[in-house]
């Protein structure tokens, strides 16, 4: 079963915008994006429940995306894809799915997972815009996932209960970080990474163009949040609780 | 020149880390409360490769270099340094003397399980009367009829008793003048263990004391040739040291990232104490030192790693170190103020796990003579 993985390296604590370029500061520390790390679980597992196959990763960052892509790699996955562009930096949706895609169509996976979304732009569309371009049904916010006689069968928790989704492979599947546990890389992950294939593609060897349509015009803080007032649970906390809601009519 | 950690290091540092964050913080309290080995942790941590990290891989350990190693004890020891020395003692004590002194059968019989962590092992140096001057062993090995018949006691030895140990290596005087190292695995016949010892620090690690009445084990247990034992067991002082000094390191930064972040949220006189410049000192201090003891011990590992001398640095690194882990775990406790003498905060736990980083493996006296030694003294 060949599995393929997009993977993102978000910055590393909490996240600053340029105000100049108005983009995300990723000029700090990375990691790989904590929903991703579930959908590299998943995938290691799907493979060796399978028996065998592939778990390729990929990504469109900077050079130093291959930080987190080694940390993956660590984990299992048996090789990556970087597309690693100047001409790709500050791209947008449009952009972005248009490079994924390409990689995808060139690896032709039976099955793509995505993290649900990603812990710098917050976006969670990434995957119905992939998706879209490679005309594969798709299923996100999966928290149970088989796949097994060509089709994957998604859980999704839900306000009320579950949603179960079944789709054909190939598929594209989003996974929520409920799906499992991930794996802490070994030592001998670690030591093995190195020597996994890691190609490094600019956006001319997949003959397609990342660069942002949409421009952002303007960046602010939130509104300050109203009237705020902190209970001390001395016992009748959640009466005040319902007070407090009461008086508003929000109850 | 380069200072640069590879990107493997990086990615043990990140995986430790996390590991350490994760599984350690949330059990380190309850663990050195009730003085209970952390078997759950020593499982998870075998699974992941950590037990064994420098032993090849054809050994059943993870081929690491030092410099990884060293990373793995300091950010295990920056949350708890009960797992910590669990680890250290397990590998630089107790399974590299018989990597290192080994014929391939005792190699093949032992290091399979301790370089997996499936089992543990323990080295046996200190006596009652045989600490700083660890060369005046009075216990004794006899070789009759093929076997090394064993008499004396070992006092504070680390991992000797858990349900995991497989054996320890003791040094034995084995004739006038002559000391070697002998393996005696658990179990057998006339060897001793105490109760677990208990202690100010570390409590979630095992220390025990052994006694040896006319326990006999097979002649082939000898660990290198006849005699050898006083340079052996120097030699697995010098790594030791590193693990040891590596330690200190990781209980300073752990002491400094409480005390960073507990003085930023503390509010006294209307704003954070983190304002003051006596707190901004002592914390400037701290990282100071910090970064001058991690490029102390990183440089005797990596001189360990290029098969250079590297004895004299990892004193160095020892006791630099130990000093410096002491004033940064007195510095962040008086940062934490009465909250910091409560059980409950993590400070307090490191503030008493810190002292014996000056005393195991060589106090900070025995270091000042290994140096002096070194200069020529
Ligand atoms: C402040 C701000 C505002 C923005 N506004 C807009 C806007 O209005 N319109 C617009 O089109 N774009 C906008 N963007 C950019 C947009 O967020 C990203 O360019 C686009 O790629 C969506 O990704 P996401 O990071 O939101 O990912 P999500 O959709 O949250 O990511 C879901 C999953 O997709 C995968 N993934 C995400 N990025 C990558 C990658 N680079 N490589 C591999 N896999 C990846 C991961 O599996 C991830 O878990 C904005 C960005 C910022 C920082
Ligand atoms: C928790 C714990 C775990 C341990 N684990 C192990 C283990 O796994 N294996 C093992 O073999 N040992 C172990 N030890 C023993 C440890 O290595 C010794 O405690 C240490 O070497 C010091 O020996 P001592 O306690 O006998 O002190 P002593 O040697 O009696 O020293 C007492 C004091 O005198 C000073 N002193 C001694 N000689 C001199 C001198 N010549 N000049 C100046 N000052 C001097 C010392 O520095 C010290 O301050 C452990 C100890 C502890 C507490």
């Amino acid at each position: 079963m060949k599995v393929a993985v997009c993977v993102k390296q978000v910055p590393e604590g909490t996240k600053r915008i340029d105000p100049g370029t108005k983009r995300l500061d990723r000029s700090g520390e990375g990691a790989l994006n904590s929903f991703d790390a579930h959908a590299v679980e998943e995938a290691l597992r799907i493979r060796d429940a399978a028996g065998g196959g592939e778990v390729v990763l990929v990504s469109m960052g900077p050079a130093k995306a291959a930080d987190a892509l080694r940390k993956a790699l660590a984990m299992g996955a048996d090789r990556a894809v970087l597309v690693t562009d100047d001409a790709a930096a500050g791209a947008d949706l449009v952009g972005t799915s248009r490079v994924l895609a390409a990689v995808l169509e060139r690896e032709a996976p039976e099955l793509v997972l995505f993290g649900q979304q990603a812990a710098d732009a917050d976006g969670a569309v990434l995957w119905s815009a992939v998706a879209e371009r490679l005309r594969r049904p798709v299923i996100s916010q999966v928290a149970e996932l088989t796949v097994a006689d060509g089709t994957a069968r998604g859980k999704r928790q839900t306000e009320f209960g579950y949603d179960v989704i079944e789709a054909p492979l190939p598929a594209v599947v989003a996974v929520s970080d409920a799906i499992n546990e991930p794996r802490y890389p070994s030592l001998k992950g670690i030591m093995g990474a190195k020597s996994k294939p890691q190609e490094t593609l600019v956006l001319s060897d997949l003959g397609v163009e990342a660069g942002a349509k949409t421009e952002v015009l303007a960046l602010a803080d939130p509104p300050p949040r109203g009237e705020t007032r902190k209970l001390e649970d001395d016992g009748n906390a959640a009466a005040q609780i319902v007070e407090f809601l009461d008086e508003r009519r929000l109850l | 020149m380069n200072l640069e950690l590879d990107q493997e290091h990086e990615l043990v540092r990140q995986t430790v880390r996390e590991f350490a964050e994760q599984r350690i913080a949330p059990v380190a309290e309850e663990l050195d409360r009730e003085a209970r080995f952390p078997y759950d942790l020593v499982r998870e941590l075998a699974e992941l490769g950590l037990m064994g990290m420098t032993i090849p891989e054809e050994y059943g350990g993870g081929g690491a270099d030092t410099v990884s190693y060293a990373i793995a004890v300091e950010e295990l020891t920056r949350i708890d340094s009960s797992v910590a020395i669990t680890v250290a003692a397990h590998h630089s004590l107790g399974t590299l003397p018989i990597y290192y002194y080994g014929t391939e059968e005792q190699r093949r019989e032992w290091l399979p399980d301790l370089a997996s962590g499936r089992r543990l092992a323990a080295f046996g140096l200190t006596e009652p009367g045989a600490g700083s001057d660890a060369g005046n062993t009075r216990t004794t090995a006899e070789l009759r009829d093929g076997s090394w018949v064993i008499n004396g006691s070992k006092l504070f030895i680390t991992n000797a008793g858990t349900d995991l140990t497989a054996c320890v290596t003791i040094t034995a005087r084995t004739g006038d003048g002559e000391v070697s190292n002998i393996v005696v695995p658990n179990g057998t016949p006339g060897y001793g263990i105490s109760e677990p010892m208990h202690k100010l620090g570390w409590r979630a690690s095992d220390t025990r004391e052994l006694s040896f009445e006319d326990c006999a084990v097979p002649e082939a247990n000898l660990l290198g040739p006849r005699g050898e034992g006083f340079k052996q067991f120097l030699e697995i002082l010098d790594g030791g040291r590193i693990s040891v000094a590596a330690m200190g390191v990781g209980l300073a930064q752990g002491a400094y990232d409480l005390a960073y972040a507990y003085a930023k949220e503390r509010e006294q006189f209307g704003q954070p104490i983190a304002r003051f410049q006596a707190v901004q000192f002592a914390l400037a201090d701290m990282a100071t030192e910090i970064e001058a003891g991690r490029a102390l011990v990183y440089k005797a590992a990596w001189l360990k790693d290029q098969g250079r001398p590297f004895a004299r640095e990892a004193a160095m690194a020892k006791l630099y170190t130990g000093l410096l882990s002491n004033r940064a775990a007195n510095a962040s406790l008086q940062i934490h103020g009465g909250y910091g003498f409560m059980d409950e905060s993590p400070i307090s736990r490191l503030y008493r796990d810190q002292k014996i980083l000056e005393i195991g493996e060589g106090t900070n006296e025995v270091q000042r003579m290994v140096i002096a030694r070194h200069l020529g003294l």
